[in-house]
């Protein structure tokens, strides 16, 4: 009986550790071959070189797009925290008709493939004769990470904090003064935690910023170009450098979290 | 009396008020999704009934776009192979990851939970059209697999693995197991274990009280988990195009064709809205399981 406990766990720790080995290989052979020094990334591994670094650093194409890239996410990012913030103060500090419905009507965008909003703003786009711009993928990149803040922001407008505002309110505070001055500071983890959640998404949303750009291009599109030339030790420096910056800023919302649920 | 009248119109009053808050606090929300998300789709949708004549301008409305759609053996066969490639996706994505979830869950001490999460999720970290790119590196003619057999003197051509269905299915295998360890995991760890140790009490195995009591109280997030990997699989335009090689297209790799070959807007809107409506069905389906769970 013993014995057979034992073996159980055997297999539940091969099974964890051959999971482990499928989920790590493609990124441990990305970020290897990063510093392969010879022009295809493929074994036999030649010594390290930061080499690729270098070129993925002096294309100017890659280091408009990455520039492109930030500024997107920050500002599509920031917009979606703001509004999706009020809407989520709007739905649980009011009673009004028509809640539910506009509740479910903010969180629809979470139910449909990123290609349908998409190629809605490109069809909307040609319908009103406008071209496309780093604009249209701001807005774009709002409508899919709005309501992800909304949702996380609702989780977190819970009755304890409702009575730390009426508190407030009993003291004399308006509206704006307890949004400002009260709930906010209340909720900034969620709200930080919020605003890197989209700007991971938006920085890596590839679709949309296909379909909305031309000239001017994020950098996954970039990458994307980078790829139809096939296997490119360049692609590899980019994709792990995407990597370790995305990494710090999970680390980032992480710590928020953390501090937050201690006592 | 009087009074009494002068204290329910300042509770009316302030009751409209705080109705007219709340919807002006939601406006620009809905504002957003009204003019960005939704009214687009009409506009697509109204796209889709106009086909686009031969010499490029829009035609009078008709069903034409979604007759061409289904009557076309090329595009019925990307609807068959977008469905087949996500239900196989869906499947083999819950069966692997539901042990893992299982063992974090269960067998890791409580304080390495985290971390053993968070290392099943840190290909999730790499940009979403490098992730693909990464399985190359494993699965091409020159890849780590075919230059390990011909180490190993295993094999000495190059076996096939890359660009073909199989590894487009290998690509979003490996991404969907991560997030439905997720959405298990944080399932599995919600379920009161006194209802487990309730029915061994009762005399049932280890086996049984796990599928008759955790098993079926794991099925929200199994939910969430296969509703989640059918809209992100079946709209998924880089995997297939990247590890499929072009063969058997998918429906996201033929409305991308039409928009970039043929430039045929409508009919590229016509076969979105398909799309959605797939999702839209999967979604009633799995709406009951969706709604019990608290993710």
């Amino acid at each position: 009986m013993r014995g057979k406990a034992w073996l159980g766990t055997l297999l539940s720790y091969f099974y964890l550790a051959a999971c482990y080995v499928f989920i790590l290989l493609p990124v441990a052979m990305l970020i290897l071959f990063s510093f392969q020094d010879g022009r295809l990334p493929v074994p036999p591994f030649n010594g390290p070189t930061l080499r690729w670094y270098e070129t993925a650093m002096a294309n100017d194409r890659m280091m408009a797009a990455l520039g492109h890239s930030l500024m997107v996410g920050v500002v599509s990012s920031a917009l979606s925290v703001v509004i999706g913030f009020l809407a989520a103060y709007g739905i649980s500090r009011y009673e009004f008709r028509g809640r539910r419905a506009i509740q479910g009507l903010i969180i629809l965008p979470l139910a449909v493939c990123y290609l349908l909003v998409g190629m809605g703003l490109l069809v909307a786009l040609s319908a009103v004769g406008l071209g496309p711009s780093l604009g249209i993928v701001i807005v774009g990149h709002v409508v899919i990470n709005m309501p992800l803040a909304f949702a996380i922001c609702l989780a977190q407008l819970g009755e304890h904090q409702r009575k730390i505002e009426w508190a407030a309110r009993d003291l004399g505070a308006s509206t704006w003064h307890v949004l400002t001055a009260v709930t906010m500071p209340m909720i900034a983890p969620a709200l930080i935690a919020a605003f890197c959640l989209c700007f991971t998404l938006s920085w890596d949303e590839f679709i949309i910023a296909f379909l909305t750009t031309r000239f001017d291009v994020t950098l996954p599109v970039v990458i994307w170009s980078l790829l139809r030339g096939g296997l490119n030790p360049q692609t590899n420096a980019v994709g792990s450098f995407i990597f370790i910056c995305s990494i710090l800023l999970f680390v980032t919302v992480e710590v928020l979290l953390f501090r937050k649920r201690r006592p | 009396m009087a009074q009494s009248v002068d204290v329910q119109s300042t509770e009316a009053r302030a009751a409209r008020r705080g109705r007219l808050a709340g919807f002006a606090f939601t406006l620009p929300a809905v504002a957003w999704i009204l003019l960005f998300f939704a009214a687009p789709i009409v506009i697509m949708a109204v796209y889709s009934l106009m086909p686009l004549a031969p010499d490029g301008s829009l035609s009078s409305f008709s069903l034409q776009n979604y007759q061409r759609f289904f009557g076309e053996a090329a595009y019925v066969q990307a609807i068959w192979n977008s469905v087949v490639t996500t239900a196989v996706v869906v499947v083999i994505s819950l069966i692997l990851a539901y042990p893992f979830a299982y063992i974090i869950a269960y067998k890791i001490p409580k304080r390495w939970q985290r971390l053993a999460l968070a290392f099943a999720i840190l290909p999730f970290w790499t940009s979403y059209v490098v992730r693909s790119y990464a399985w190359l590196l494993v699965l091409a003619p020159t890849g780590v697999i075919n230059w390990a057999l011909r180490a190993l003197h295993l094999s000495d051509k190059p076996i096939i693995l890359a660009y073909n269905a199989g590894a487009t299915t290998l690509g979003f295998v490996h991404f969907f197991i991560m997030l439905n360890a997720l959405t298990i995991y944080a399932n599995l760890v919600q379920i009161n274990p006194r209802y487990v140790l309730a029915a061994q009490d009762l005399g049932a195995s280890a086996f049984r009280s796990f599928l008759a009591v955790t098993l079926p109280l794991s099925v929200p997030g199994m939910a969430v988990g296969a509703f989640l990997t059918v809209v992100l699989c079946i709209g998924d335009f880089i995997t297939p195009q990247i590890l499929g090689g072009m063969k058997e297209l998918l429906l996201p790799q033929v409305i991308m064709m039409q928009l970039q070959r043929q430039l045929d807007l409508p009919m590229a809107s016509a076969m979105s809205l398909v799309l959605t409506l797939i999702v839209a069905i999967v979604y009633l389906a799995l709406q009951r399981q969706l709604r019990m769970s608290r993710l």
